[in-house]
């Protein structure tokens, strides 16, 4: 009846395995997010030099491509060790153990906060070195609002693995393409003020705009606005319950239609 | 002797397609029983019922005593499953692959498991090699070696031979009566080569339009049908109706 961490364990490991030896996981960790931080970095400078209304360019837009960036790691390793066993055509071999898909996906889950961690740990010692930016400077908030964005992220994952279950492989552009489809409304670089007034409700039905607004508020007042926060949780909540019933709506439909070997092709 | 499978009144229906038709049948325990159908017959979708795959439409589905619905860990973890169209992840090496199941089964002293299995099958000398790089018959020893890793009471085995040249296929014959004759291992097994069937099976079940056809012993069937040998058998049903 309950979940066991040892086939939890097993999953993680068997992902951590790949990792040891892959190159594009590793370019997945290291090399895009690293090009990402640099180009915003040296743009944040220059900005920055143009003394723009004496706006913290720095600050903002690298704290803001971090965070974009944990938020994107959260939903790939979701949708990647998904779509890692069905093209290594290993459905078949995970679901006649007594594997849960609960226990699939919070294997996923771990696989995802070791990839953040990491990417978290090189993104912020080279933004500290190259362009003096401490992102620990936000404090205990970033706490919060790093869970929030991770969690987030899990659910969108579980949405894209869920279309890719109802729909096939032909769906699996969206574990790399769904984060850009909410990117423009999660105010990620710029305020919800700064988009038009029709698609500011939108932006707030996203837990990640909440984190955003929050960060950008830590940062000018050096407060943590708990209403961004509480934002976020309780998106993030309605979210998550969401996806999980919405995936195991699809799992349930592929068993029965017979389905979940074919997505092997 | 006991039902380890019991099928009652199984029923698959696709749209408007009913794949499998009010399936009965028992396996016993104990015993290596095929599962015999032309192509189309139902056969694997009932395999991928027994496995929990897919959701039957009606009927009832038992094994060990237990239903899925009810005891699906405790089922799943007492089967396992082995065919040549189901690759082991061929990004892991050998052993990594053994790790990954043995700890997804829960495998107490999973390395004494391992090295009991590896010396059984004589895959030692590829452990560390990448799954990937394994040849076809070393590939099927690696599924055997994983599908025996929780030592199940029930083997469920598609097609263990097909592709593979006469010598390893009559090796993974005397290793699979080996292994029902010294572990005890049920195995339900699907194959289109009649003469092993023949050889291996204690029992046959012969589907056919997602209905039991008829079942017995391979020397029952030959006799019953007055046919030379079970392929002349199968010939006979699948032809029947044509």
């Amino acid at each position: 009846m309950f979940m066991r961490w040892h086939r939890i364990q097993a999953l993680l490991i068997r992902h951590l395995y790949l990792y040891q030896r892959s190159f594009p996981r590793i370019m997945d960790i290291v090399y895009w997010p690293v090009m990402e931080l640099l180009v915003w970095g040296f743009l944040s400078m220059y900005i920055e030099k143009m003394n723009v209304g004496g706006f913290n360019a720095v600050t903002v837009l690298l704290g803001a491509v971090i965070f974009w960036d944990f938020l994107n790691q959260s939903q790939k390793s979701v949708s990647i060790s998904f779509l890692e066993e069905i093209w290594e055509k290993n459905l078949l071999n995970i679901f006649v153990t007594p594997l849960r898909i609960s226990e699939f996906f919070i294997s996923t889950l771990l696989v995802g906060a070791v990839r953040l961690i990491l990417v978290g740990i090189i993104l912020a010692v080279l933004a500290y070195f190259m362009y003096s930016f401490n992102l620990f400077a936000l404090g205990f908030a970033l706490i919060p609002f790093v869970l929030n964005l991770f969690l987030f992220g899990w659910a969108l994952g579980l949405f894209a693995n869920a279309i890719i279950l109802r729909f096939g492989t032909s769906a699996q552009i969206l574990a790399w393409g769904f984060l850009i489809l909410i990117q423009p409304f999660s105010a990620v670089f710029y305020p919800v003020s700064a988009l038009p007034s029709f698609l500011q409700p939108i932006a707030y039905l996203l837990p990640s705009t909440y984190v955003f607004e929050g960060m950008r508020s830590v940062i000018a007042t050096g407060t943590v606005s708990t209403a961004h926060l509480w934002g976020a949780v309780i998106a993030n909540v309605a979210y998550l319950l969401f996806m999980v019933w919405f995936f195991f709506k699809m799992f349930a439909y592929v068993k029965r239609e017979g389905k979940l070997l074919k997505l092997e092709g | 002797m006991n039902p380890i499978i019991e099928v009652q009144d199984l029923v698959k229906e696709f749209g408007t397609v009913r794949a499998v038709d009010g399936l009965s049948f028992c396996v016993e325990e104990g015993t290596i029983t095929g599962l015999l159908g032309p192509n189309g017959a139902g056969k694997t979708t009932t395999i991928q019922m027994l496995l929990d795959l897919i959701t039957p439409t009606g009927g009832t589905i038992r094994i060990m005593g237990k239903e899925y619905a009810l005891s699906r860990e405790e089922i799943l973890s007492q089967l396992n499953f082995s065919s040549p169209y189901v690759s082991l992840p061929g990004n892991l090496k050998v052993i990594e692959n053994l790790l990954t199941f043995g700890r997804l089964y829960g495998v107490k002293n999973l390395s004494d498991k391992i090295e009991e299995l590896v010396d059984f099958f004589e895959i030692r000398e590829f452990l560390k090699k990448l799954t990937y790089n394994l040849s076809t018959g070393q590939l099927t020893r690696l599924n055997l070696t994983k599908a025996l890793l929780n030592d199940p009471k029930l083997l469920l085995l598609d097609e263990p031979t097909a592709s593979l040249d006469p010598d390893i296929a009559d090796r993974t014959r005397i290793l699979l009566k080996r292994i029902q004759k010294e572990k005890g291992v049920t195995i339900l097994y699907t194959s289109h080569n009649m003469e092993e069937v023949e050889e291996i099976c204690d029992r046959v079940i012969f589907i056919q339009h997602g209905r039991l056809k008829d079942e017995g012993t391979p020397a029952e069937l030959v006799k019953k049908y007055g046919r030379e040998d079970l392929n002349d058998v199968f010939l006979h049903i699948a032809r029947a109706e044509k």
